[in-house]
């Protein structure tokens, strides 16, 4: 039997807390917008198939960075949960607060009990009937939860992002206004120091919220992945 | 230990929601409590029944149509249920039999397909929908045993192969695939009739809604659980068209005229039969 070294409460914390740090620093930007068409997530993603933006309910969406399966395992579970409150209560009593203290709660306990804290930071966004009633949530490692407002930025270069967007957010943004300003902030991130040069639109991932899906496109669910033609089309 | 760790998570791993509920919470699956000792096949229990569908193929996709009265006994337990309902985008079910059992199994597929879409990425293949459709109606079977049976139709569009088929299911879960047209529930021998005059291939959508609205107009005249169009209510048949851009409710302007065009006719031919 090996002896266990003391290791101080407050040592254990920080050390989880730099390792999960690291690793989602070594990940690309999501950006998560709101404007006035809905909520637009946009991220720098080249595989076409392993999202890291997806669906959770009818207005709700989820967006990640860091380790896929990770998140992967998080997503399924909060669709899970959402589509079980929906089925049990009813549709509109599944709302993205409810979700994100159960991501928070999860977070938090794996971050505390298990062997390595989850290198995650994900965020919940749910669109309203206005702009007002738009829900952003971020979501750190350790489970701790940020109540948002305008956008959340995650990933790798976020503070540099951030500031980026920060100086071009209007609440009249449209979805093709909104989405351009997130290209800003991630692409001088991407190639840094080089003249910023468009992202080619299969390089990224971008899905929409529709704040008004019921009365455009006949759906309550506001939900809608963007394929590479749409967002060449949106940033034409 | 690693090994039953893999295990574990994969035969965690479904993306299926009965499946979720089942493991874990098996008490709101619409049949996971058999009444105990009650209902013998003397004493049916009095509850409401929802009665016609008819569904067909047309030009382009196929089309579900149902009267709006449920039934309990000889009472008309509702004037108003509506029971055609959008599985997704590309499908629609009917139900006919127990009118709160077969309520809730649609809402638990409706979320049963969106759970997969959502979960996957992708919709489910017709084929699969019709098949988890089949292994609901069999959960059933122990409910059904004791008189609470649903029958469901299911129609939906085929993306892969382009075209709109139609399934009916016997109360085991039994998986038929019907052609041209089918009916289901307490009217649909006359409706059947009717379909079999009235049908016939390449229908446009317009024709196909006329046909679904006088056969279920011909049950409802036979059938005294079949609620026939209701003039003074302003209640029509709920009719649903999937086609290769989804599924659509046909607007009640739509339906009121199909309607009173029936029943004008019939008041000209002035015939008893």
């Amino acid at each position: 039997m090996t002896q266990q070294f003391y290791v101080s409460p407050e040592q254990l914390m920080k050390d989880r807390a730099d390792f999960a740090r690291k690793g989602i620093a070594r990940g690309r930007s999501v950006v998560v917008i709101s404007c006035a068409d809905g909520i637009a997530l946009v991220a720098e993603n080249p595989s076409p198939s392993l999202h890291k933006i997806g669906e959770i309910y009818d207005k709700i969406a989820f967006a990640a960075v860091g380790k896929y399966n990770e998140f992967e395992s998080l997503r399924q579970a909060g669709v899970r949960y959402a589509d079980v409150r929906g089925y049990s209560y009813d549709r509109e009593d599944v709302t993205a607060r409810g979700l994100a203290s159960v991501y928070a709660q999860s977070l938090g306990a794996v971050f505390t009990a298990e062997q390595k804290p989850f290198e995650v930071e994900l965020a919940v966004a749910e669109v309203g009937p206005t702009q007002e009633e738009d829900h952003l949530y971020r979501l750190t490692f350790d489970g701790s939860i940020a109540d948002e407002h305008s956008f959340v930025v995650m990933g790798g270069q976020a503070e540099k992002v951030s500031s980026a967007i920060e100086g071009g957010w209007r609440s009249t943004l449209s979805f093709s206004e909104a989405v351009r300003l997130a290209l800003s902030g991630l692409a001088p991130a991407a190639d840094s120091g080089e003249s910023a040069k468009p992202m080619p639109a299969r390089a990224l991932e971008v899905a929409v919220l529709d704040r008004l899906s019921e009365s455009t496109r006949g759906s309550r669910r506001a939900f809608r992945r963007l394929n590479d033609a749409d967002i060449t089309a949106l940033l034409a | 230990m690693q090994e039953s760790t893999a295990n574990q998570v994969a035969a965690n791993a479904t993306s299926s929601f009965t499946e979720h509920l089942q493991r874990d919470r098996p008490e709101l699956l619409p049949f996971s409590r058999s009444p105990q000792g009650a209902a013998s096949a003397a004493a049916p229990l009095q509850v409401p029944h929802a009665t016609t569908i008819v569904a067909m193929s047309y030009d382009g996709g196929v089309l579900m149509a149902g009267d709006r009265r449920a039934t309990m006994g000889n009472i008309i337990a509702s004037r108003h249920i509506e029971k055609v309902f959008p599985a997704d985008r590309f499908s629609v079910l009917g139900i006919a039999g127990t009118a709160g059992i077969a309520i809730d199994l649609t809402r638990l597929f409706q979320v049963e397909l969106e759970h997969y879409e959502k979960i996957e990425g992708t919709l489910l293949s017709l084929e699969g929908k019709a098949n988890r459709l089949g292994a609901m109606i069999r959960g059933n079977l122990p409910l059904a045993l004791q008189g609470l049976a649903v029958v469901p139709l299911f129609a939906g569009f085929d993306t892969s192969a382009g075209v709109g088929r139609l399934f009916s299911y016997d109360v085991t879960g039994g998986r038929y695939e019907e052609h041209e047209h089918h009916s289901v529930g307490s009217g649909s021998v006359f409706a059947r009739g009717a379909l079999k005059k009235l049908w016939r291939p390449n229908l446009t959508a317009a024709e196909a809604l006329a046909v679904a609205v006088e056969s279920l107009y011909d049950a409802a005249d036979d059938d005294s659980a079949t609620g026939g169009p209701d003039t003074v209510r302003q209640l029509w048949p709920v009719v649903y068209t999937v086609d290769s851009s989804g599924a659509r409710r046909i607007p009640e302007a739509e339906l009121a005229a199909a309607a009173r065009n029936v029943i004008e006719a019939r008041t000209i031919a002035g015939r008893e039969a």
